[in-house]
Order: C-alpha cells, then sequence, then structure tokens
C-alpha cells in the first residue's frame, strides 16, 4: 500500500504539470448585484483555492467599492428577460419594486453563507486579495480615493492594471 | 476510493488524497499530513482543526467565512496558517472530506 508521503509528492509533480491557474485578474464594469457577487466569487475562489487574485472596478461597477453604496446593490426587474419571466415589464417598474426584489435576492444569498458587498471585500483583502478603482471612471463620476471603502489600495490606470495581470499562469476575467 | 497509510496504518481517502472516514484519523496522522503539505501544527492549528471536525460531525457545510466567525482565527489568521487555499488544506489535514463551499 502507497504511502501518503509518496502520494502528495507524485500529486504535486503532477499538478506542476499541468501548468496550472496562478492568478487571476477580475475586471467588474458593472454595478449590478449578480454582477458584481459574480465579480466578488470568482475573485475570492481563486483565492480560496490558493491562487492570487486581483481586482479592478470600472465604470459603474465602483459603486461595489463606494463608501455607502457596496452594500446597497440592486439587480434590474426592467430590461432583465431572465428576472420573473412571466412578470409584465410595467410591474417590474413600480415604485420600490427594485428594492423589494434586491432585498429578498439578498436574503437568499444570506441563507446560502454569501456575505454582503463590504464583508466579501474584507475576506477578499483578508485573502491576500488586492483591490483597485479606474481611474478614468472616477474621474468622470468625481470619485477620489476617500470616497472608497477602505480595501480599495489604489485609483490607477489601465496600464497599470495591465501589469497587476504580469507573470506565468495568469488570466484576466471581464465582468 | 483509495486506501494509504500514514505510519503504516491504512486509511481510507479519495482520488485527492481527502480522508473519506473521519473516525480513522489521528492527531499523530494530522502531524504528518500537515508535514506533507509543508506545516509545522501548533496549539492554533489544533483549535482550527478541532472546529473544523466538530462542525464537519455536527453536518454543517463548512466555508472559510464560518472558520472567520469560529471565534479561533479570523480569515487573515487562517490564511496565514494554511498557506495555499485555507480550507482546502486544513480539511485534509483535519481528515475530514474536501469542502464543496464555492464562498
Amino acid at each position: 500500500m502507497e504511502d501518503i508521503k509518496e502520494m502528495t509528492q507524485k500529486a504535486n509533480a503532477q499538478q506542476a504539470d499541468k501548468k496550472p491557474l496562478k492568478k487571476v485578474l477580475v475586471i467588474c464594469a458593472k454595478g449590478n448585484l449578480e454582477d458584481v457577487y459574480a465579480a466578488l466569487i470568482m475573485a475570492n475562489g481563486a483565492l480560496t483555492e490558493g491562487k492570487e487574485a486581483k481586482m479592478f472596478f470600472t465604470f459603474f461597477g465602483l459603486d461595489a467599492i463606494t463608501k455607502g453604496k457596496s452594500d446597497h446593490l440592486h439587480t434590474a426587474t426592467v430590461g432583465n428577460p431572465a428576472f420573473m419571466r412571466n412578470l409584465p415589464t410595467m410591474v417590474g417598474g413600480l415604485p420600490g419594486f427594485e428594492a423589494l426584489a434586491s432585498h429578498m435576492m439578498k436574503q437568499e444569498m444570506d441563507k446560502l453563507d454569501i456575505p454582503p458587498v463590504s464583508e466579501f471585500l474584507e475576506m477578499i483583502e483578508a485573502g491576500g486579495g488586492e483591490i483597485f478603482a479606474c481611474k478614468l471612471a472616477a474621474d468622470m463620476f468625481h470619485i477620489k480615493k476617500e470616497d472608497l471603502v477602505d480595501e480599495v489600495q489604489d485609483i490607477i490606470t489601465v496600464g497599470q492594471m495591465y501589469d497587476l495581470a504580469e507573470g506565468d499562469g495568469v488570466q484576466i476575467i471581464y465582468v | 476510493m483509495t486506501q494509504l497509510t500514514i505510519n503504516n496504518i491504512p486509511v481510507d481517502v479519495n482520488d485527492e488524497g481527502y480522508f473519506t472516514n473521519p473516525e480513522q484519523w489521528t492527531k499523530e496522522m494530522g502531524q504528518e499530513l500537515a508535514a506533507t503539505a509543508g506545516i509545522t501544527l501548533t496549539d492554533k492549528h489544533y483549535e482550527v482543526i478541532d472546529f473544523l471536525r466538530t462542525k464537519h460531525k455536527e453536518g454543517v457545510a463548512l466555508s472559510i467565512r464560518k472558520v472567520g466567525k469560529s471565534g479561533i482565527v479570523d480569515i487573515k489568521q487562517f490564511y496565514a496558517l494554511f498557506p495555499g487555499g485555507p480550507l482546502k488544506v486544513s480539511s485534509k489535514i483535519a481528515g475530514i472530506p474536501k469542502p464543496v463551499s464555492c464562498v
């Protein structure tokens, strides 16, 4: 019977042959609930698997890392054909409907142990992930570093963003 | 399922080396498993391992967030104790099946 040490050595050698993914750069350009969560889950998932993760938030994605906004993201109830497909579009546009739907979605997420956005950002930072904001979008929306949550390391240019993706075994994921 | 030996004692594991029967685990095996991951276990490691084994026995789906809220370690400390994917690595050392959480 094989010993655990031999098995581990073999497994490590096989893993190296696979040229595994080492780092992800996740770009989040959207400010709706589902896309922001997709970005956060992919970045955090990389960290939990022992890979590096960097995040770059741009355009409406900046809402996810803006103080006072990050935990109040909405999912679109109008112009979103996958949302309650039998619901008439006009009902989705009633005042308060989007907030209610978003609130209910957050409750479902909580049941699955998915944290609020602000806590998710803390988790990513605690796991060694790095979070950045886009300079051009920040300028456009008149957002300064102090408007952003503490986990944001810096406001950077697109060139600096590409520097984050340097190295072997890196993938850029755009949300 | 495969059988492996740790300190010449046979144990049941899956293809990735995770225990399929946590009852077969001993503290000494934990040390051996940690050594293969390049980790020397401290009291803090054992506290986390105890937590994982207890929660697993209770049928709780483990996640990094739950460990972070355990009161034993915060998430940053958890990553520091078990480098290279804290929940995966610690579960392997703790002799429990591989966690399936995406968060």
